[in-house]
């Protein structure tokens, strides 16, 4: 099966890297899927979950907050100034600040809580 | 104890205590090297493919942005100078500080007017001193810098840039930080932030990401090129302070590690010598009581001898 290889970087680490047959995230016309082989793709990422679909079948999911994709030679970069893989969420943490928010109505904090808890529901 | 000896010993003792401190201060410096080169290492993957991208847009469209686009006669230029919040690591700030006056200079000298951001409470007790104006500053975390302090400072310049220059924006953004080269050599560098100068580095990226003589591809934009580009480029200006300033911070560390190893090799050169000077006090003192017990006593065999 073809594959793509993902490097998911966040400004002050690499995240995630390897292997994987599609990967899904959020852009500002929709969420994309892109697959080996796909044409070359710059795109604007909006704070959301992206999907790896590992090439072993497993799923990687990371809450990534603003960003961008690349995607060229079959390689795909995913370049965010925030990113958390699922298993790396405190999710006590991140439903503390989405209370909080909430009470400070903070849309942007309440949104980043919000995606962190999705990713955690949608990586188990 | 002679008043000479007693000096001597109270000069060793601060001394050697001086010694104490400038030690574990080069030791803590050389802990933090390692942890700042090892941000600085971290940082790399994100800033290689954000150049990547950026070259990617600025060759593959031809979108022309406000923050590409080079002004036929700039008028006002920002200039951003990073220096340390503490000092006792040599010349590290003040060579920075050095660096940043040459720039302004020679800007001032090609009819631009300077507008100066500063990072580090050296610089602004400098600029401070000095009275210049200063248009914003920031201080508190120049050893330990995180991407937030980055988006910080990067906020009013991109404003800056945006903004028209006769209201006040400005044309081009310089930034002065110290590279650091290796452990032993840091240098203050300047660089010509915005506009990009895509034919020099990103080039340069470029070529060696796609090997040489090869064509980059044709991207599909979305939402749109100048989409693109405008959540681009300011990632791209923060992505290059936050480097700057983890440079700048591993940079730190390593001149005031250097700066307190001469501290303390001085301080033990210091110790030895005053030592010296102590022991032939002492002996001298020693020398001289024998003398006069010699002399006191020959005084009184010579008293005893005339009486006889």
């Amino acid at each position: 099966m073809a594959e793509l290889h993902v490097e998911l970087v966040a400004a002050d680490r690499s995240v995630w890297s390897g292997e994987a047959t599609m990967v899904i995230a959020r852009t500002p016309s929709g969420d994309i899927g892109v697959m080996p082989g796909h044409q070359p793709l710059l795109g604007v990422l909006l704070s959301g979950p992206v999907t790896i679909r590992t090439s072993d079948g497993g799923t990687v999911v990371a809450a990534v907050h603003g960003g961008f994709l690349s995607f060229a030679d079959n390689k795909l970069s995913v370049l965010a100034e925030i990113a958390e893989l699922a298993d790396e969420i405190d999710v006590a943490r991140a439903e503390r600040a989405l209370e909080r928010s909430k009470a400070d109505t903070d849309a942007a904090a309440e949104r980043r809580a919000e995606v962190r808890l999705a990713a955690v529901s949608s990586g188990h | 104890m002679g008043a000479q000896l007693r000096v001597y010993k109270r000069r060793i003792k601060s001394v050697t205590a001086t010694k104490k401190i400038t030690k574990a201060m080069e030791m803590i410096a050389a802990s933090r090297i390692v942890k700042a080169q090892r941000q600085v290492a971290a940082s790399g993957p994100y800033a290689t493919e954000l150049t990547r991208a950026v070259t990617a847009v600025a060759t593959g469209s031809n979108t022309k942005h406000a923050l590409t686009t080079e002004v036929e006669s700039p008028t006002r230029v920002a200039v951003l100078l990073i220096t340390s919040d503490r000092g006792l690591a040599g010349g590290y700030s003040s060579n920075a500080i050095k660096a940043a006056d040459r720039l302004t200079e020679r800007l001032r000298s090609e009819g631009k007017e300077v507008d100066s951001y500063l990072v580090g409470r050296k610089a602004v007790a400098y600029y401070n001193f000095r009275e210049r104006k200063v248009v914003e500053s920031w201080t508190g975390f120049t050893d330990q810098p995180s991407y937030g302090d980055a988006k910080a400072i990067a906020a009013p310049l991109i404003a800056a840039v945006q903004q028209d220059t006769a209201e006040g924006g400005v044309d081009e953004i310089h930034i002065v930080f110290t590279e650091f080269v290796s452990m032993m050599l840091q240098s203050p560098v300047e660089n010509r932030l915005l506009p990009l100068s895509l034919d020099t580095e990103a080039l340069k990226a470029q070529e060696e990401s796609h090997g040489k003589g090869e064509i980059l591809p044709l991207y599909d934009f979305e939402p749109s090129a100048e989409g693109v580009l405008d959540a681009l480029l300011p990632r791209y200006v923060e992505s290059r302070i936050y480097n700057a300033l983890l440079q700048a911070a591993a940079s730190e560390h390593a001149a005031r590690r250097r700066a307190m190893k001469s501290a303390t090799d001085n301080a033990g050169d210091l110790v030895k010598k005053l030592s010296r000077l102590a022991n032939a006090a002492r002996q001298a003192e020693i020398t001289q009581e024998i003398s006069e017990i010699v002399g006191g006593a020959s005084a009184l065999a010579d008293a005893s001898a005339g009486s006889d």
